[in-house]
C-alpha cells in the first residue's frame, strides 16, 4: 500500500503526452477518410452485378468483422513482410486500421443504399439523369445522410482501437505514453492520464459529428 | 535457434483456444450480471443513480479496452494485490463487457411497451418484482440477437489480454512466432482460429434478427470494432 501518487511527473511531461493525442487524432483523421472511402468502394461492390466481385467484397467484410484487430496490425506488420511488402510501423498501423475501418464502413454504407426507395432512382432515370449522377445525388448521398450517425460512432471505434497499434511501435499517444513509462515508471498516472486524453477525445469526435450531422445534413433537407 | 513450423506448433495454437474461450467466457458471465445492474440503474426513477450510470457507460465506451486493462492491471497492483495477468484480464474485461451490455440491454428494456409496466402495476407488482417477471422476460427475446453479436466482440476483446502477459491464443501466437519465425503462416492460422470462433456466432445473431424483425424493432445493432 502507501503508494504516493505523483502527478508532477505528468505535468513535466504534458507537451510529450498533448503531441501523442495529437499523433492519435491525425492517424484516425487519416484513417476515417480512406476507410470510408474503402466503405463506398465496398458497398458498390456489395451491389455488383457480377457474382465474383459480391463474394470477394462479402469475404473481406466477414473476414475483417471476425477477426481481432490486434491479429490483423500483426498480420499486416510481421506478416505481409514474408509477401515482400515491407512496412514501417506508423504505415503497416495505418493500413490495417483503414483495412479494419473499410470492412465496418462497407456494411455501414451498404444499409443506407439499401435503404433508399427504388421509386426515387426511377424519379432520377424520369428526369434524365446519367448512371453516375443518379448515384451519386440519388442513392450515396442520401444514403450517406442516413447512416451518419453510424459511421460516426465506428470512426469513433476505430479511433479508440488504434491504441492497440503502440504494440508494434507506431507513432500515437499510447505508444508515446509507453515510451515516457519506459522512463519513470510511473505506470497508473501516465494510464490515467492517457485514459482521459482518450475519452476528452472521444467526447470532441461525438460533437462534432453531431455538428457535422446538424449543419451540413438536416440543412440539406430543409432546402430541398 | 529457429524451429520449423510443424504440426506441433500448430496443436499449440489450437489448444491456447480454450484460453481465449475460457477468459472470454468469465468476461460475459461477469459482464452480464454487472451489466443487467447498470441497465437497471440507468433506467432508475432516480436522477443520481441514472446519471452514475450513464457516466460509468461514457467513460468505458470512450476509451480504449488497452488502457482500461492497463489501469486494472497496474492499479490492482496499487491496492496491494500482486499484478496478476488472469485477474486483470478477468476484470477488465468484465467492465468492459458490462457498459457494452448494459445499454444494449437498457435499449431492449425500453422497448417493452410502457403498458406492460402498468400492467405490472395493476398485478400489485412493485418495480423490481414488475421488472423481473413482467419486463424482463418480454425484453430477453429483443435482447438475445444484440448480446449474441456482442459475444463477438467480447471474444476478438480478449486478444488485448495478450498485451498484458496472458496467455492466450494470440500470446501463444507471438511465442511460437518467436521460435519459428513464420508471422504469415501463425497470424494467418491464428485469424482462421479467431474466424471459427466468431463467425458462427455473428451469423446466429444475424438470423434471430432476421426472425424478429417483422414482430418487433430491434434496437440497432452497435457495430462495433
Amino acid at each position: 500500500m502507501g503508494y504516493v501518487f505523483q502527478f508532477g511527473t505528468v505535468w513535466q511531461e504534458h507537451d510529450r503526452l498533448l503531441l501523442g493525442a495529437w499523433l492519435t487524432l491525425r492517424l484516425s483523421a487519416i484513417t476515417m477518410v480512406l476507410g470510408l472511402a474503402v466503405g463506398i468502394l465496398g458497398a458498390v461492390g456489395r451491389s455488383s452485378r457480377s457474382r465474383v466481385v459480391r463474394a470477394i467484397v462479402h469475404g473481406y467484410v466477414e473476414a475483417v468483422r471476425n477477426t481481432p484487430f490486434l491479429v490483423q496490425l500483426l498480420l499486416v506488420y510481421l506478416g505481409l513482410p514474408s509477401l515482400g511488402l515491407r512496412l514501417t510501423p506508423d504505415q503497416a498501423a495505418l493500413l490495417a486500421m483503414v483495412v479494419n475501418l473499410g470492412a465496418y464502413a462497407t456494411e455501414i454504407v451498404r444499409a443506407g443504399i439499401e435503404a433508399v426507395p427504388s421509386g426515387q432512382i426511377e424519379a432520377g432515370r424520369a428526369l434524365g439523369l446519367r448512371p453516375h449522377q443518379i448515384f451519386r445525388f440519388v442513392v450515396l448521398l442520401p444514403a450517406l445522410r442516413t447512416v451518419f450517425p453510424a459511421l460516426g460512432s465506428q470512426f469513433i471505434l476505430v479511433m479508440l482501437a488504434s491504441s492497440v497499434v503502440s504494440v508494434i511501435s507506431a507513432e500515437e499517444l499510447t505508444a508515446v505514453t509507453d515510451t515516457i513509462i519506459a522512463r519513470n515508471f510511473r505506470s497508473f498516472e501516465f494510464y490515467l492520464v492517457a485514459t482521459g486524453l482518450y475519452l476528452a477525445m472521444s467526447l470532441a469526435f461525438q460533437g462534432v459529428f453531431a455538428l457535422i450531422d446538424r449543419i451540413l445534413f438536416h440543412r440539406w433537407s430543409t432546402h430541398t | 535457434m529457429i524451429r520449423e513450423f510443424t504440426l506441433g506448433e500448430a496443436w499449440f495454437l489450437v489448444e491456447a483456444v480454450r484460453w481465449t474461450v475460457l477468459l472470454a467466457a468469465l468476461a460475459f458471465v461477469g459482464g452480464s450480471v454487472m451489466g443487467l445492474m447498470i441497465a437497471v440503474l440507468r433506467i432508475s426513477k432516480r436522477p443520481p443513480l441514472r446519471a452514475a450510470a450513464i457516466v460509468y457507460i461514457k467513460v468505458f465506451q470512450g476509451t480504449p479496452l488497452l488502457m482500461q486493462l492497463y489501469l486494472v492491471y497496474f492499479g490492482a497492483n496499487l491496492l496491494g494485490l500482486q499484478a496478476n495477468a488472469w485477474l486483470a484480464a478477468a476484470l477488465g474485461l468484465t467492465f468492459y463487457t458490462s457498459a457494452f451490455l448494459g445499454e444494449i440491454w437498457r435499449g431492449c428494456i425500453q422497448a417493452v411497451p410502457r403498458g406492460q409496466w402498468d400492467g405490472a402495476q395493476a398485478l400489485a407488482l412493485g418495480p423490481l418484482l414488475g421488472l423481473r417477471l413482467v419486463i424482463l422476460p418480454q425484453a430477453l427475446r429483443i435482447a438475445i440477437p444484440p448480446t449474441v453479436g456482442f459475444m463477438v466482440q467480447v471474444l476478438k476483446g480478449t486478444s488485448l489480454a495478450s498485451i498484458i502477459g496472458f496467455t492466450e491464443l494470440t500470446r501463444a501466437a507471438q511465442m511460437v512466432n518467436n521460435a519459428t519465425f513464420r508471422p504469415f503462416i501463425v497470424y494467418g492460422l491464428v485469424a482462421l482460429l479467431y474466424f471459427l470462433l466468431c463467425w458462427p456466432l455473428s451469423a446466429y445473431s444475424r438470423r434471430l434478427e432476421r426472425q424478429l424483425d417483422p414482430v418487433h424493432l430491434a434496437p440497432k445493432k452497435l457495430a462495433v470494432q
